[in-house]
């Protein structure tokens, strides 16, 4: 794992260790840094696609509710209104709608991220608390199968990072 | 509090950065991971815990009276079926909306300024919507039985009527609640972990570790984490706009003169983000005195502040423009009797007054020397809470107590208990309030690195990157 001390740098890093052939690692940064997207792997579904349905959804079920609820299970005649009064069921339906979805974007965000995950190997590395201040980290996982340990040490140390440490796990 | 009177004028320009110049990563996370972690708890802050927790202790008393006696204590009675219960809810849920407003709305529209009051705005929006729903559940009079409101499967086989506005209220403001705490909470997730990595303290650690779900600022994480922020604000926006508008619904669905008008959803949302920005400058200008956040806090937010709240100011003053030329043009006797009412009759002084605080006293902001003192916009933002909470005082009171039939009328008076409880919910707003800015950061600070990093980049001005 390489320590560097500028967005720049990890960037650069990154796409460095991306065209010698490294696929499986993840680089680790106070705050996000948009070129990393394209370079690092990105893993599992499309997030905005869960949260689509995760509305349509929650409209559905809040539709459905009110329906059963006025039509089947408790209908009321009100001054002769239709059972199935529908314009009085938007309102609910769409607080169901932002509700079910609200709730897919941030448990569907934790879940793919695989969050709350309260350890993690690369905690292991003293350094490493500075990555969530003023620090930025590249890191090779040993699953890559370009991994050697002595070579990957040696290229890491390459990209003039200004620390380099090996994770225990 | 030193500096009250700003010496120039010129500070509130668009010139003054959002961030005060000569600060890195490293002494962004430092100030404001400070303000929890080492500065030691000051004097102030006990003297405004106090205040705050002490008014609470007024809560809790009101509501064991309340609870153990009926709401008879208070001073609504039919025809006045409605009074400080509901200026009160819709009173903080307004006030909770600018909160919302700064944290989604301003994202999308890429205001940069908002970063540094956006979570303590966000925080604001969470306390002020849990006062304001103490008072409905409270009114219902039997509180330990308010799960009555949701639908669900019960031995009485009846269930809740879908066509009324107030159960629209009921999923309303609980989707609103759940989704400000969410937001708010995502938001906290990495500044979280940067606390877990700067305490020093075994306890101190171990609580932001967990509250921090063992965040690591991965860029997979930080890829998915931003979506995930964009919807909560693109799906947030709406949702403040629908809320109060279902709010308004309460009274424009009904037939009461007054109430039953078409001009009420947008007039109830200009009127939330008014006084929700009124309270944030409230909050804002001793905080970030005391806590020396002013490189954060600049002259330039209460600025921008200031005008949008003189904008949503306008707004309401066409909103009561317009109450009064449909109450005459529409030629409905009710109507006008109802306007003239207000203007004339008993409760005329809080038609008055109202106007005083939400249109002409505001006015002031088009000066920019008043917009440039903090001392001057604390005094306005306190008058245009005020003004308000007059405003939903004149809309419920003075509507219900003239309806159809003289025979139903009469006068309202609000008890002690009225006024207990609503000093009370400012005390469980302050005390929640002391305790967020004890314990957690009040500014959001990964914000503020890439607000900086941003910064930066424009400055270099294509070395090395766009």
């Amino acid at each position: 794992m390489a320590e560097f001390h500028s967005p720049e740098a990890l960037v650069e890093a990154a796409s460095r260790a991306r065209d010698a052939g490294y696929r499986c690692m993840d680089a680790y940064s106070p705050f996000p840094v948009e070129p990393l997207d394209d370079i690092i792997e990105k893993r599992g579904p499309y997030l905005p696609l869960l949260v689509l349905i995760g509305g349509a959804v929650g409209a559905v079920a809040g539709y459905a509710l009110q329906y059963y609820v006025s039509v089947i299970y408790y209908p009321l005649n009100v001054g002769g209104r239709p059972y199935n009064s529908w314009p009085s069921f938007i309102p609910i339906t769409f607080e169901t709608m932002i509700l079910f979805a609200s709730l897919t974007a941030v448990f569907g965000m934790l879940g793919l991220n695989r969050l709350p995950q309260p350890y993690h190997p690369v905690f292991n590395v003293r350094r490493f608390a500075m990555a969530s201040n003023d620090r930025f980290f590249l890191c090779i996982e040993a699953v890559d199968p370009k991994f050697n340990t002595g070579e990957t040490h040696k290229f890491l140390e390459g990209l003039s990072p200004d620390h380099v440490s090996v994770v225990q796990h | 509090m030193k500096r009250l009177k700003s010496p120039d004028a010129k500070e509130a320009n668009v010139n003054v950065p959002v961030i005060a110049p000569g600060h890195t990563f490293g002494s962004i996370t430092e100030k404001i991971s400070s303000v929890v972690l080492k500065r030691r708890t000051s004097k102030g802050w006990f003297f405004g815990f106090a205040i705050g927790f002490s008014l609470l202790m007024l809560l809790l008393y009101t509501i064991t009276y309340l609870v153990t006696t009926g709401i008879g204590i208070w001073g609504n009675n039919i025809p006045v079926g409605w009074a400080f219960d509901i200026i009160d809810f819709v009173w903080w849920i307004g006030i909770g909306h600018a909160g919302t407003l700064i944290s989604a709305i301003l994202l999308l529209l890429r205001q940069e300024w908002r970063t540094s009051i956006n979570r303590f705005a966000e925080a604001m929006t969470l306390m002020a919507v849990l006062c304001a729903g103490l008072y409905p559940v409270l009114h219902t009079g039997r509180p330990w039985l308010a799960y009555w409101l949701f639908p669900y499967p019960n031995t009485m086989g009846v269930q809740p009527q879908f066509r009324s506005p107030l159960m629209w209220d009921v999923f309303a403001v609980s989707t609103y609640l759940t989704v400000s705490f969410l937001f708010w909470f995502v938001g906290l997730i990495p500044d979280m972990g940067t606390l877990r990595d700067r305490s020093t303290k075994r306890f101190a650690k171990a609580v932001y570790g967990m509250l921090s779900l063992g965040w690591r600022g991965s860029a997979d994480h930080w890829r998915r984490y931003k979506i995930a922020y964009l919807l909560l604000a693109g799906l947030s926006t709406p949702l403040v706009l629908s809320v109060h508008t279902i709010v308004s619904f309460d009274f424009a669905v009904s037939v009461i003169p007054g109430w039953h008008t078409t001009i009420f959803p947008p007039y109830f949302v200009a009127g939330a983000v008014y006084s929700g920005f009124a309270m944030v400058l409230t909050l804002s200008i001793p905080i970030r005195r005391i806590y020396g956040l002013t490189d954060f806090i600049t002259m330039r937010h209460l600025n921008n502040m200031a005008k949008v709240m003189l904008a949503m100011g306008l707004v309401v003053g066409y909103g009561y423009a317009m109450e009064a030329f449909i109450a005459w043009y529409s030629g409905n006797k009710y109507e006008w009797a109802m306007a003239y009412n207000r203007w004339t009759g008993p409760y005329a002084w809080s038609y008055w007054s109202l106007i005083a605080c939400n249109i002409v006293i505001p006015q002031l902001l088009w000066i920019r020397k008043i917009r440039a003192s903090t001392i001057w916009l604390f005094i306005l933002s306190l008058v245009i809470n005020i003004g308000m909470w007059l405003e939903r005082f004149v809309i419920i009171a003075t509507s219900l107590r003239r309806d159809f039939l003289p025979s139903s009328w009469a006068t309202y008076k609000p008890s002690f208990w009225d006024f207990g409880m609503f000093l009370g919910t400012i005390g469980l707003f302050l005390t929640l309030l002391f305790l967020f800015i004890r314990f957690l950061p009040v500014i959001n600070i990964f914000e503020m690195r890439e607000l900086l990093h941003e910064k930066e980049a424009h400055e270099a001005g294509g070395e090395g990157h766009q």
